[in-house]
This record gives structure tokens, sequence and C-alpha cells, in this order.
């Protein structure tokens, strides 16, 4: 009997001293983009903390994971102006002893802070940016991406719609570059996958309000003009992520037809509807703290404040060498209610992840679909897998 | 004259007293918000009872007068009553309750809340809520080692075993797991714990004294890609020999020896397989199997699947008694 006892004492006496020790802090920096995106739908225009309230959660959860572990997790928020330097403040951030940085940046002003911070030991993680070009000819040894590509988003959509047998598009694209990037990743999905885009439009973005008071009775007649005359197509597909028409064209096609990219069925990382695989309880602790849905933005950065929070419990550290080899090694993975473990590739640094497909009320499916098989993992059927990579981590 | 020799043979029949194995088994229906309560002599369900919204963990009181099951999207636990088999009371668990567990006496409960990082204490007799502890995100497996004196939590996205004493309360060691630890069991004679984990694909085994992580059993299937093999529920057998470990979307049921630890067999059962249970004379071990509506039959001595039973939409928790 009194051995038992003694051990129960001397272990309460080490947990205690443990305890009492200060914890280990974890210094994570959240650095965002000045302007804020406007939408055309009223229900969609992102909250004032759309991404950072994501990452927030994370530390939180992180936290309640690191009280056991004697690990504390904080949060520094940089929120840029408009026209201040993106590089100038990760340097800052790199330098108040914060190694792991995760970023709402567009593509070049990711690529100079990334530059920025090369000798400062610092890691970006990209929450935001889908360019495929950052995980390609631009890919970094200091960026992560967790956000999802725009090649892994068209293939997830393209995959579905193949499975669905609507294999005949009518392509419509925006005017802007980055409605071209996502027109060039649909063109790719649809030839891996074997679709055909029967013809292509271009939407030019004459400028203009994006909200009037008559706005409605003009739109219904433009848009059944607009897509007449097309050869005969299964879906109409979007791409249009400067949101200056593609929500207008559901239910408004000159021939009845669904519509599917930046508007009708979108594919995105995460959807405020989605509620398989125990994401409900995510879904509410967000909607605990944050009074409102939880945005793949969120998710995204959710995720990337939680794999350094994951990499720092397994490999018991704080130490940024330390946490970014744990994670770029064999043994990381992290689950995010995706129903697998998420991994990262090792040749481009990109997390692998399902794809949810979401028509703003209900997640309709999730990508990769059934019988698009790949020798090593199912997850790299969708975007540019490593055989076709032109990527050169440096 | 004829028909009366039939109605009079049925009569009988229904008379006829049940074998005294009869064991009877109730399946909670995650979808369907039902409890289907299956005859194990005749393999079938022989009610299906109505009950709150999402019903998960399932669990009989020790005294067999009550069957509870966490109905999560009510915030409750219900106790339906074996007797009438119906809801007769509620019990106060803390939000979104998922697996519980009871105590060696039956007096006290143990609730995994997923919403609150918490495990909430209740008095089974008073039906009232006496405290509880802080856990890691999203509790979930519960656990209760033989000699009543420490409580297992495992929280999933926390990603840990917490040992939690009885007595005090007080959370005396962490041990980290795999990814998404969802159900823990321990050996009867208190000699290992296991500890499944859904997204990492392992079930690791913790010594319970040492609080360390002494093997991760790991599960290979022809054919099937890794991230499909999803270890959730876990039976051993008393006499400590073996044990059997659901493996989700896998649709399989893999047969450990305990001993050794090494996977003896895996046995097809249906799709996306998630809890079991044994009869009270471990000659069987049911299991339920989310996807395909149904609930697989292993005969334990023979170690093959003998039966599928329909039950209501997507099966998900099981426990089973004496009639």
């Amino acid at each position: 009997m009194i051995k038992p006892l003694v051990g129960v004492v001397a272990l309460s006496t080490l947990v205690t001293s443990a305890l009492a020790a200060d914890p280990l802090e974890v210094r994570i920096g959240y650095l965002r983009r000045a302007a804020v995106r406007q939408t055309l739908s009223l229900v969609e225009q992102p909250a004032e903390n759309d991404g950072v309230a994501g990452a927030r959660l994370a530390v939180e959860d992180n936290n309640t994971t690191g009280k056991f572990l004697n690990q504390h997790f904080t949060l520094q928020e940089v929120h840029l102006k408009q026209g201040e330097d993106a590089s100038k403040a990760a340097v800052t951030l790199a330098d108040r002893n914060t190694a792991f940085i995760i970023v709402d940046l567009p593509a070049d002003a990711l690529l100079k802070a990334a530059e920025a911070i090369r000798d400062r030991g610092a890691v970006l993680f990209n929450a935001a940016a889908t360019d495929d070009r950052l995980r390609e000819e631009d890919c970094r040894a200091n960026v992560i991406h967790v956000a999802p590509s725009r090649s892994m988003l068209a293939d997830a959509l393209a995959q579905y719609l193949v499975w669905k047998q609507w294999k005949r598009w009518l392509m419509v694209v925006g005017s802007h570059v980055e409605d071209k990037l996502y027109a060039e990743a649909l063109r790719r999905a649809a030839a891996r996958f074997g679709a055909k885009i029967v013809q292509e439009r271009v939407f030019e973005d004459t400028g203009g309000a994006r909200r009037t008071d008559s706005g409605v009775t003009l739109i219904q007649r433009q848009m059944p003009v607009f897509t007449q005359q097309a050869p005969a197509y299964d879906i109409l597909i979007v791409a249009d992520e400067s949101e200056v028409f593609a929500p207008y064209l559901p239910f408004r096609t000159w021939d009845p037809r669904p519509v599917a990219g930046s508007a009708g069925l979108e594919p995105k990382s995460w959807d405020a509807a989605h509620d398989q695989w125990g994401a409900v309880q995510i879904q509410n602790r967000f909607l605990k703290l944050n009074s409102r849905h939880m945005t793949a933005l969120d998710m995204q950065a959710w995720t990337a404040a939680r794999m350094i929070g994951e990499a720092a419990s397994r490999a018991n550290s704080g130490d940024g060498k330390a946490v970014f080899d744990f994670m770029t090694g064999p043994d990381f993975s992290v689950a995010a209610f995706k129903g697998q473990a998420l991994t990262l590739r090792s040749w481009n640094l990109q997390l692998r992840q399902p794809i949810l497909l979401a028509d703003g009320r209900m997640v309709v499916s999730v990508s990769p679909q059934e019988g698009f098989l790949h020798q090593l993992s199912e997850l790299d059927t969708l975007g540019v897998d490593q055989p076709e990579s032109k990527c050169k981590l440096r | 004259m004829w028909l009366r020799c039939v109605v009079f043979g049925i009569v009988l029949w229904l008379a006829a007293p049940l074998p005294a194995r009869a064991f009877i088994a109730y399946v909670s229906n995650e979808k369907a918000n039902t409890v289907s309560v299956i005859d194990t002599d005749r393999w079938s369900v022989v009610k299906t009872i109505k009950v709150g919204q999402r019903p998960r963990g399932i669990e009989f009181t020790r005294d067999g007068k009550f069957v509870l099951v966490a109905v999560g999207d009510d915030d409750t636990i219900q106790m339906i009553d074996t007797a009438t088999q119906e809801v007769a009371d509620t019990l106060p668990s803390g939000p979104d309750p998922e697996l519980f567990i009871q105590d060696q006496a039956g007096k006290i409960l143990y609730v995994a809340n997923e919403n609150d990082n918490t495990v909430t204490l209740i008095d089974l007799e008073r039906r009232a809520r006496i405290g509880d502890v802080q856990v890691g995100v999203e509790p979930e497996g519960m656990a209760i080692s033989p000699d009543g004196k420490i409580l297992i939590n495992t929280s999933e996205t926390t990603n840990m075993a917490h040992f939690i004493d009885t007595e005090t309360r007080q959370i005396v060691a962490n041990v980290l797991v795999d990814a998404r630890p969802r159900f823990a069991e321990f050996k009867r004679d208190g000699s290992e714990l296991w500890v499944s984990s859904e997204i990492g694909g392992t079930v690791a085994l913790i010594d319970p004294a040492k609080h360390a992580v002494t093997k991760k059993i790991s599960f290979e299937i022809p054919g099937l890609r890794k991230e499909a093999i999803q270890p959730v529920g876990i039976s051993i057998t008393s006499d400590g020999t073996t044990a059997f470990v659901a493996l989700g979307p896998a649709n399989r049921v893999a047969v450990v020896d305990a001993r050794n630890h090494q996977v003896a067999k895996y046995l097809l059962v249906g799709q996306r397989v998630w809890h079991m249970a044994f009869t009270p004379d471990e000659k069987y071990l049911l299991v339920t199997n989310g996807v395909s509506n149904d609930v697989s039959v292993i005969d334990v001595a023979a170690v093959k699947v003998i039966k599928t039973i329909q039950v209501g939409e997507l099966p998900w928790g099981i426990t089973i008694a004496k009639q």
C-alpha cells in the first residue's frame, strides 16, 4: 500500500514542478493585406476579421493543448495599411522572434516578404493566395501553402462534373488577370479528366457600381442575351475571381443549365455548411467565438496555426527550425475535419487536402471523387503532381 | 381442426420460454434518431425506440434497469427504461455529449462534452450534475481503469489521453497519441490502455503506470489506401488474449493477438464500422456499420462474421446485456 502511494506523490510533484516552470512561448504572426474584397452578394461580404478569426481560434485550441505540455501560443496580428510594405512588416515580426508568420497577401507581396525574411529563419504560411506559380516556378523553401491552388480547386470541380457526366462545358471568363488564371486551371482540369469546353466567352469588366437601386432589371436582360446562341452544353463554367458578374449567372442563362466555378457550385477548402467528420464541433466553436459563420479563409488560417501547434507538440519544441523540420518531415500530419489526415507535399510544401463543392447552402460533394486513383495518395489527383512539377525549392 | 392445430401450435411457440442465453442489444442510429433493439437469439430487431436528436454513445446502467443514450444535438443523455423500452428521463449532461462511462458501482457517470472541452460528472442516483474536469479540445473517448482509480479521456484535436484521478478529479498525466483519438479501452487486468487514433490510423498501447506509449499498432490491408484505415471502436476479451478494432471506412474489423500485439486477421464487415460490444458470454461480438445501416455479428471463437442485421439509419453505438 505504501509503495503506490509514494509513486503517486512522486508523480504529482513531478507534474506540479513541470507546470510551475515558465511555459515555452511560441509566437505566431498574422500579416493581413489592407484591402477588403468586395462581393456582389451582400451576404458574402467578408467580415472585418475574415481569416484572422480562424487563426485566433486555432491559437485558443493550441493553448488548451499547450497547457498540458507547458507550451503557450500567442498571435501577433499586423493589419497593413493601404500602400504599406508587407516585407517590412514581415521582417519586423521575424526580428521579434516570430518564427511562423501566417500571411493573407497577394502573390507578389508574398514573394517579396519571403525573400526579405530568408536569412532570418522565419517561415511564411500562405493562407490566401491560390496562384499556382507560388507552388511551381516561384516556389520557395520558406513558404508553406495552406490555401489550395487554383489547379487543385479546378481539378476537384472537374472530377465531380465528369463523374456526373456533365462533360460539355460552356466557359465564361472575366477580363481580369486572376480570372484568366482560374480559366487556365479549369482548361487544364477539363483536359485531364475528359471534359470538353465547347466554347469560351469573355465578359468584359466595364466598371461601374456593384450595387444599384435598379440593377436587377438590367441584369435580367443582360445575362440571357450574353449566354444565348451557345453550342450544346451541359453546364456553364464561370471563372470570375474578381466577382464582376459570376453570381448574376445562375437562373439567368439563355438555356436552362446549371452554373459552376465562381458561382453556383463552387470548389473551396471550407464552407459554413460543412458538417461531416466532426466539423460541427469546429463550426460551433467558431460561431461561439465570433458570432458569425466560418469562411474558407478562416479555415485556412485555422489550419495554418493548428499545423504550427501540432508540430510544436509533436516535436516538443517551440524552436523555429525544430518545428519546421518536423512539419516538413515524414511523420507530420494534421487533422482538419476533412475525413483524413492532411500532409505536406514534400516537393513544393503544399498542404494536401480534400476540396468541398458547395452551392452556398449545402456541401454537394467532396473531391477527390471515388475512382480517380493515384499510386501514392488520392489527394494528389488534385493539382499539379510531382512528376509534372516545375518547383525547385530554394 | 387443421387451422386450430396451427393456431394452438403458434400459441405454444409464443409461450415457450426463451433460451437462457437470451441477450438484448441496443443500437443507436445517429441519423434516424432511433434506437434499435436486437434479440440475440433471433438475431433480429424486435423494437425501434424513438429518441432525441443524433443518438451516439449508448450504455446499459450497471443494474440493467436503464439504457443511457447520448443525444448530442439535444445536449442531453436520455434514459431508456429497459422494462418499458421507452425514454423515461434525461440527465443533465452538458453540451453535445458523445461518449460516457460509469464507475464500477454505477453511481457516477462521466460524460465527454465535445463542444465544451470538459468532462461532466453526473450522480446517477440523484440524476444531477456534480462537477466537471477541464480537458483538451473535443473530448471523446472515455474509459475507467479496472481498479476504478483512473478515468481516461481522449481529446480529438489535442490528441491526448488525459489521466484523471477519480478521487481528486485532477488530471495527473497527459499522453500524446496520434491524430484524433476516439476511443479508449483498458485490458481487464489493468496492464494496458489501448487508444485508437482515427486520423493517425494507429492504436497506441499505453502503460497505465508509466503513462507512456509502449507500442503503436498499425494496420495494412492490401489494395486499400492508408487514409481509409481509421481505427475507432475497440473491444478486448476479458482474458486479455484477443482484441478487436473497428477500422471505419476500411470496412473491416482487425483481430489482434492482445498478448504479442500482432494483427492476426481482418474481418470484412459492413461499410464504415464504428463501435462494438460483446454478448455477456463473449461468444459473439456485434459491430455497427454506419454507412450500410446494419450490424455485423462476429463469432468470437470461430473468428468469422456469421450474420448481418439491418437496423436504422447510420448506426453508431451499441450496448448488450442479459434480457
